[in-house]
């Protein structure tokens, strides 16, 4: 068996920070531009667009390296429950990081909208233009970004709870900072 | 790894309270940012919401504009737009594909063409590198309100009573009391004539946009589709008594019989021409160029056709050309986007034009 390290690959980590920041960031943003009609909307799309398909990428990577290196184990005091819900909270977090810009890009393109990212750079359709599945997309694309919502506020929740109240070494593991060695967070 | 120090009770209670206030915090936030907490925000449901509320509900058709046909045809730049805008389809020869589609104004699919009501033309053109342009045009130069907000109290106020069936008197009244800008709309309807076919009308953007040239700089523009069949006046007086559908059919007969074509002008706006206000118009005397032509070819039914399945969305722009400061426009994008999901999401019966046989004649 592979020795476990303490704490995620700096990689890891700091794919996780810089896309934390993003995910929440567009969540925040698509519901606003969702729910104006003032000129703000064409703004906050104009950059919607891009930063979703840019996560897409940044999950896919995120992948890549949680496949190519073993995240640290959980503390083996921890219920077995938890530690269920922990792996299954963060398999829906990449399923709904993977989903969203997938979906998104998937409504544009049943819907016939252009996807014009930049002057030149306008992204093939990913489906064919379908009415009925834009639609039910457009809908998949609010449903799963409000799931993914609450699912990070858990997740945030979990988190606090592990730094404040547990104090076993997970939120560390994560942390943006180093450790210094010998410390367990 | 070593155990930390226990918590007191107090701590424990402390900690816990912290994290709560924390997610609830960012929970209040996304709350607000989704306009949740605050209902009064103008959100493009509510404006599709006063559209239904005017017209009714009719399930599978656009929530304006409900009646209508596709047409399919080209546009061909002559090169004299390259100066004004680097958008590809303004270049000397030029030729890019465009779908259309005329439509009555309104939200009643079945409504008969004999109204006085807009004559609208929508396009979406196709330019090389995948981009597109699409643009809604109606054949009055001049929109009935500058705002969103002014455009959903207009709904409002002329939504029929449903004890009636027609608007009350007081509330329109009280309206247009207070809306200058809508009476000039209005009187301009009555003094200007209804063009006798949709062959024959001009089609403006309306709302202003900027034109962007290879150089960077921003013009304001406003433009509009000329057609090169003579004008011809409908007369009012007999709107009531003709076919339901006579407009359609007009189009579709005159296409069968060969393509009509249009000149796309752009008009330059002039200091202190507001770019903002689409209920004013500019001046007759500003700088106008000549464009290109737009050749139509032939007329589908919407129902198979390659217009119904998407929305001509105002701002979806190539490079060269982008939106102008005028507050509709974002308003327009949103209420179509939301107009479009609702419909593409029930299902659609047949139109009124596939449901007359003279008129499914006319387009075979
Ligand atoms: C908002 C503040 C956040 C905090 C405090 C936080 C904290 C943490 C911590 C401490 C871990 C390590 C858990 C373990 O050891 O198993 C973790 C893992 C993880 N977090 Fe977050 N997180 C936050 C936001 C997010 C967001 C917005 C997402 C994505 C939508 C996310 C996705 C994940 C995933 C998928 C993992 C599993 C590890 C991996 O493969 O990356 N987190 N987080
Ligand atoms: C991590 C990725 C993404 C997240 C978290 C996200 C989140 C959201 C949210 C919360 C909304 C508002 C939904 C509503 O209130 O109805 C929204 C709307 C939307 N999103 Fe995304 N999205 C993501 C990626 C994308 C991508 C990649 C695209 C397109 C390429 C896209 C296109 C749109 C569009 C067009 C809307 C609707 C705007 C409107 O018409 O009002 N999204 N998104
Ligand atoms: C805030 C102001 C406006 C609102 C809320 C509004 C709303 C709508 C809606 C909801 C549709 C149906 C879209 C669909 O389901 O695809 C529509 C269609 C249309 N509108 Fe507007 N509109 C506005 C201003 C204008 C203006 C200024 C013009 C004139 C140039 C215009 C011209 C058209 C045309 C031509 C169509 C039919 C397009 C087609 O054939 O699909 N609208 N409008």
């Amino acid at each position: 068996m592979n020795a476990r390290p303490a704490s995620f690959h700096p990689y890891a980590r700091l794919l996780h920070w810089s896309m934390a920041i993003l995910i929440v960031a567009m969540l925040f943003v698509g519901v606003g531009m969702a729910s104006t009609v003032s000129p703000l909307r064409q703004t906050l799309l104009a950059l919607h667009r891009p930063l979703g398909l840019a996560l897409l990428v940044l999950v896919a990577l995120r992948l890549a390296v949680r496949l190519r290196h073993r995240p640290p184990p959980l503390p083996a005091a921890l219920p077995a429950w938890q530690r269920h819900a922990a792996g299954a909270s963060h398999g829906l977090l990449y399923g709904l990081m993977f989903a969203l810009p997938l979906v998104g890009w998937a409504m544009l393109s049943a819907g016939d909208y252009p996807l014009t990212l930049a002057p030149g750079l306008t992204l093939p359709p990913i489906v064919p233009r379908d009415a009925a599945l834009y639609a039910l997309r457009r809908r998949a694309h609010t449903a799963l970004a409000l799931l993914l919502f609450g699912t990070v506020l858990l997740h945030l929740a979990a988190a606090l709870q592990h730094a404040w109240l547990r104090r076993d070494g997970v939120m560390a593991s994560m942390a943006p900072w180093r450790r210094r060695p010998g410390q367990s967070g | 790894m070593p155990t930390p120090e226990p918590l007191s009770a107090g701590q424990r209670t402390l900690r816990l309270t912290a994290i709560a206030l924390i997610a609830g915090a960012l929970a209040l936030a996304f709350a607000a940012s989704a306009g949740w907490l605050t209902p009064a925000r103008l959100t493009p449901g509510r404006i599709v919401d006063a559209l239904q509320g005017h017209d009714g509900l009719h399930p599978g058709f656009r929530r304006a504009h409900a009646k209508g046909v596709c047409v399919i045809g080209e546009f061909a730049g002559n090169g004299a737009g390259a100066a004004l805008s680097k958008a590809a389809l303004f270049a000397a020869g030029a030729r890019v594909p465009v779908v259309g589609r005329f439509s009555t104004g309104g939200g009643i699919p079945d409504a008969p063409d004999g109204r006085v009501v807009f004559h609208s033309m929508a396009l979406s053109f196709t330019l090389p590198d995948g981009s597109q342009w699409r643009t809604g045009m109606n054949h009055v130069p001049i929109f009935p309100v500058a705002t969103p907000q002014d455009f959903l109290a207009f709904q409002l106020a002329t939504r029929p009573a449903p004890a009636t069936g027609k608007p009350d008197p007081a509330r329109v009244a009280a309206y247009l009391a207070a809306h200058p800008e809508t009476r000039a709309f209005m009187a301009w309807l009555r003094e200007h004539p209804l063009p006798s076919s949709f062959a024959n009308g001009t089609y403006y953007s309306v709302n202003a946009f900027r034109f962007i040239d290879a150089a960077g700089t921003a013009r304001t523009v406003r433009w509009r589709m000329q057609p090169e069949a003579p004008f011809a006046e409908l007369d009012k007086a007999t709107l009531a008594q003709r076919d339901a559908d006579f407009l359609f059919a007009d189009l579709a007969t005159r296409l069968r019989a060969g393509p009509l074509r249009w000149q796309l002008i752009v008009t330059l706006a002039g200091p202190g021409d507001a770019g903002n206000d689409a209920t004013r118009p500019w001046p007759a005397d500003r700088r106008e160029l000549t464009l290109g032509t737009l050749t139509l070819e032939r007329a589908t039914l919407e129902d198979d056709g390659p217009c119904r399945d998407l929305t001509f969305d105002p701002l979806i722009l190539p490079a060269g050309i982008a939106a102008s400061d005028d507050p509709l426009l974002a308003a327009r994008s949103a209420a179509y986007a939301r107009s479009f999901t609702r419909r593409a999401g029930e299902p659609a019966p047949r139109s009124a034009l596939a449901r007359d046989p003279s008129f499914r004649e006319t387009v075979r």
